[in-house]
């Protein structure tokens, strides 16, 4: 077991020196590593909770997706019906379905089928399988029913989720922070990740609008105030104001031009108010539209509609050709700005829900990093120091081991740009302490042995034999639990549970073949007739 | 240089005649955790009952408690929990789940954030929502029992059944008397408790491993002294061995405890209990538990467990 040739031994220290070598970068000043070829500068990163910044997990809203969902089904039906010229009654949405009665038994048959279309199935995965999105049920007395399938509406969830990842995606990029990270959870679930952010209310805010803007006529029949009583027309609805002071308004439901068509959203300042304001500009579709619906209606007021709220509401006081105008609403600069970003980045599918946040300020980042790096260093002192004391030289070569086993657990979390959290420095600090273990059971497995009257070499052969199969036991057991950490942990605990599982293989590898390498050298440099342990 | 023996080199301790001291402790200690568990309860933190978490910063001196908690008093949050953490200037402010779904809790941080205002510095915000509490702990169950029945699984097929029947005895041992721990000192009980037990069932497990690794193979080697005798050659042979791996990691831990903040805090002091029982539980749990699960039944000589005869001298 002692016997190295010269070409293993080599390999050893070579994958020593390279796990070693990868831990340098993270020592480097910021200057030296920048010039540095790029695959030289692999680091750790360090977590949210050293680094400072926000963790917010958002839930798409899966009920208004249902909701939207169907209320585009019901608008569908209308149509298919009205182009097929055939008379119906009753339609709307009931749970989970759209029912509506076809008036004359003859147009029954050819309006199933007509609407038998609108269940399409599933794609992509399920390409070809019966899964539906939509079920058609027939019923009596000319009724037909239009169930929203749990398939189709978990297909709905993911479009929408997919959808959002990309406009909070956008929306995040203007704000020009570091490095955001954006990705699915589960199923309906966003995670989002900004590093270093001094103002979380401002990214909530940001993420959390779903930004559905319309332009829409204000309908001036009645007062809101009467309206609001309960007597509004079918076809208008009472909206909040989002300007201060000022009351609700009473806007027509059907939306002139849609948010869909815009094409740019500036944050700019009216020429004459020196307000701040936000420019806009539609694409052909929504410039022609909006140059038709201000024709039409000049000196009525138009309602700008975010969110079903009402931004503002000017007068049309001259058609607008240009395909281009101005949103003011008493913005503040900051304001007009996150408009715009909004706007631009488009709207999200359905809303999306802030479930979990955890914010950390930079400066407790710090003090964490400080406190962790301090508690490591003098850790180790205390674990040398009794090494040192129990086995002496043995004990050096034990540290030596640790060092490297450290140094190359750095290197392999940097390698991996591999996340380092407060619990991760935990990990590696009880590396440090159960590193050791493995040094232990060879030497006191050899000094069981040099009791027993063997001779220096045979001792540390047996030593290192019998230890093996313990050494592997032992370190499994406690792999498989770092494995488990890292499959049910989340966020701070995963990277405990990453640098836990590492720090066990190279704790293995340091232990049982760096170490032996050293001793068999040793060995044979000093050739010690008895072993100093 | 003469080398520092914390364990003698010729130990003759009785341990398995300890386990009818160990057994009962352990058993008493084991009903008092669940009782306490049960009646007391854990501290735990928002992670597992949703809420929010505000660690804030005095910007002028020492943090005035009771200033903060009249102002917030009025907010109508509910149960609010501010108490000093770390240094005077630091204090750790918890609300409970307002009623009221995830844009309730949103709201909370905003209403403290307004009624503190800037003498503070928010160091730390954390709010979690009812659902996502709920998950959690699910998640952390099922990791638990996830990693207990792969231990279990492995420690199968490496050794005799009879060892992963102890070894699991003694890990729920541990565990529970972690969660004994937990509801004794009310520590806060949150994901990274979680990790602290699976790191301590790691431990643990490593442990006994070490000496069940000796148990079998004294058993190969000595098949005429009787369990118990065996049992306790194998447990101090290793001994020195349990105790010098249990210090370097007490050490290590000790000093992230001291040195290392008031975050990690927690967790540590879960991990330092964890070790200690862990090393116990080893030596005074799943050894002596091999006696009851006949670990000699199988592949033994005829003449096994017939001749007390003294310890054979090593060959």
């Amino acid at each position: 077991m002692l016997v190295f040739t010269r070409l293993k031994a080599l390999a050893i220290l070579a994958v020593a020196l390279v796990g070693c070598l990868l831990a340098l970068p993270n020592a480097l000043p910021a200057s030296v590593l920048h010039a540095l070829p790029s695959w030289a500068q692999r680091t750790m990163v360090l977590g949210l909770d050293l680094q400072g910044g926000s963790y917010i997990l958002l839930e798409v809203d899966v009920p208004a997706v249902r909701k939207e969902r169907l209320e585009a089904l019901r608008d569908d039906v209308r149509r298919v019906l009205r182009e097929a010229r055939v008379g119906y009654t009753g339609l709307g949405i009931q749970g989970d379905s759209v029912q509506v009665r076809i008036r004359e038994g003859e147009n029954y048959a050819e309006a199933v089928r007509k609407l038998g279309e609108l269940s399409e199935p599933i794609g992509g995965m399920f390409g070809g399988s019966s899964q539906r999105t939509i079920d058609l049920r027939e019923g009596a007395d000319g009724l037909i029913q239009l169930v929203m399938t749990q398939a189709g509406l978990n297909e709905r969830v993911k479009h929408a989720v997919d959808q959002s990842i990309e406009i909070v995606r956008r929306r995040i990029d203007q704000l020009g922070t570091t490095e955001p990270a954006i990705q699915r959870q589960g199923a309906s679930r966003i995670l989002v990740q900004v590093p270093g952010l001094q103002d979380p209310t401002r990214l909530k805010q940001l993420i959390g609008t779903t930004a559905k803007l319309s332009f829409r006529l204000v309908d001036m029949s009645m007062s809101p105030e009467i309206a609001e009583s309960g007597r509004a027309p079918p076809d208008s609805e009472v909206l909040q104001s989002a300007e201060r002071g000022a009351g609700p308004v009473l806007v027509e439901r059907r939306v002139m031009v849609a948010g869909e068509d815009l094409v740019d959203a500036q944050p700019g300042f009216d020429s004459r108010t020196r307000e701040p304001v936000v420019n806009f500009r539609f694409n052909t579709n929504g410039a022609r539209r909006f140059a038709a619906v201000t024709q039409e209606n000049v000196g009525r007021p138009f309602a700008i509609v975010l969110d079903n709220q009402v931004i503002s509401a000017p007068v049309i006081r001259e058609p607008i050709l240009g395909g281009s105008g101005q949103i003011s609403g008493r913005f503040t600069v900051q304001q007009a700005n996150d408009l715009a970003i909004l706007l631009r980045a488009g709207a999200l599918p359905a809303p999306l829900t802030v479930v979990e946040e955890r914010t950390i300020g930079p400066s407790l980042g710090q003090d964490s990093v400080r406190a962790g790096t301090y508690a490591s260093i003098i850790g180790s002192i205390f674990v040398i120091v009794f090494m040192l004391v129990i086995y002496g030289l043995f004990g050096l070569f034990a540290n030596l081991a640790m060092i490297v086993n450290i140094l190359m657990l750095l290197g392999i979390l940097s390698a991996l740009e591999a996340t380092l959290t407060l619990p991760g420095i935990a990990g590696i600090l009880l590396t440090v302490g159960m590193a050791v273990d493995s040094n232990v059971l060879i030497y006191e497995r050899v000094r069981d042995e040099v009791r027993n009257g063997r001779s220096a070499i045979t001792a540390l052969d047996h030593g290192f034999r019998e230890a093996l199969a313990t050494i592997i036991d032992a370190n499994m057991t406690t792999l498989i639990a770092g494995f488990v950490l890292f499959l049910v942990g989340t966020g701070a605990v995963r990277g405990f549970a990453v640098t836990l599982s590492l720090g066990i293989v190279t704790t293995v590898f340091t232990a049982f073949v760096f170490t032996r390498l050293i001793i068999a050298s040793w060995v044979r440099w000093a050739r010690p007739a008895r072993l100093p342990i | 240089m003469r080398l520092l023996r914390l364990v003698p080199a010729n130990t003759k301790l009785p341990f398995m005649a300890w386990r009818r001291l160990s057994f009962p402790l352990s058993a008493v200690l084991s009903i008092a955790s669940l009782l306490l568990f049960l009646t007391v309860g854990m501290n735990f933190g928002i992670d597992f009952v949703g809420g929010t978490m505000i660690e804030v910063q005095s910007k002028s001196g020492p943090a005035n408690v009771g200033e903060m908690r009249s102002k917030l008093g009025s907010l109508d949050l509910g149960d609010v929990q501010i108490q000093q953490f770390g240094p005077p200037t630091d204090v750790l402010i918890r609300v409970q789940t307002q009623p009221g779904g995830d844009a309730a809790q949103q709201a909370v941080v905003d209403k403290v954030k307004a009624a503190l205002g800037d003498s503070v510095e928010y160091r730390r915000v954390e709010v979690v929502g009812p659902q996502v509490s709920k998950e959690l702990v699910q998640g952390g169950t099922i990791g638990v029992v996830f990693a207990i029945f792969g231990i279990i699984l492995y420690l199968w097929f490496r050794f005799e059944w009879q060892f992963a029947i102890g070894a699991m005895v003694s890990t729920m041992h541990d565990i529970v008397l972690t969660i004994g721990f937990f509801a004794v000192t009310q520590i806060e009980f949150n994901s990274t408790s979680i990790a602290a037990i699976l790191t301590i069932l790691g431990y643990s497990v490593n442990d006994t491993v070490v000496i069940y690794d000796r148990i079998r193979e004294m058993l190969r080697k000595y098949k005429r002294i009787s369990t118990e005798e065996l049992l306790d050659i194998a447990m101090n042979s290793t001994l020195s061995r349990t105790i010098y791996t249990g210090s370097t990691t007490l050490l290590a831990m000790i000093a992230l405890y001291a040195f290392g903040g008031e975050v990690i805090r927690s967790f540590t002091a879960a991990i330092i209990f964890g070790v200690v029982i862990g090393t116990y539980s080893s030596a005074f749990i799943a050894a002596p538990f091999l006696i009851y699960l006949g670990v000699r039944t199988q592949g033994q000589g005829k003449d096994a467990d017939t001749a007390e005869t003294a310890a054979p001298a090593k060959a």
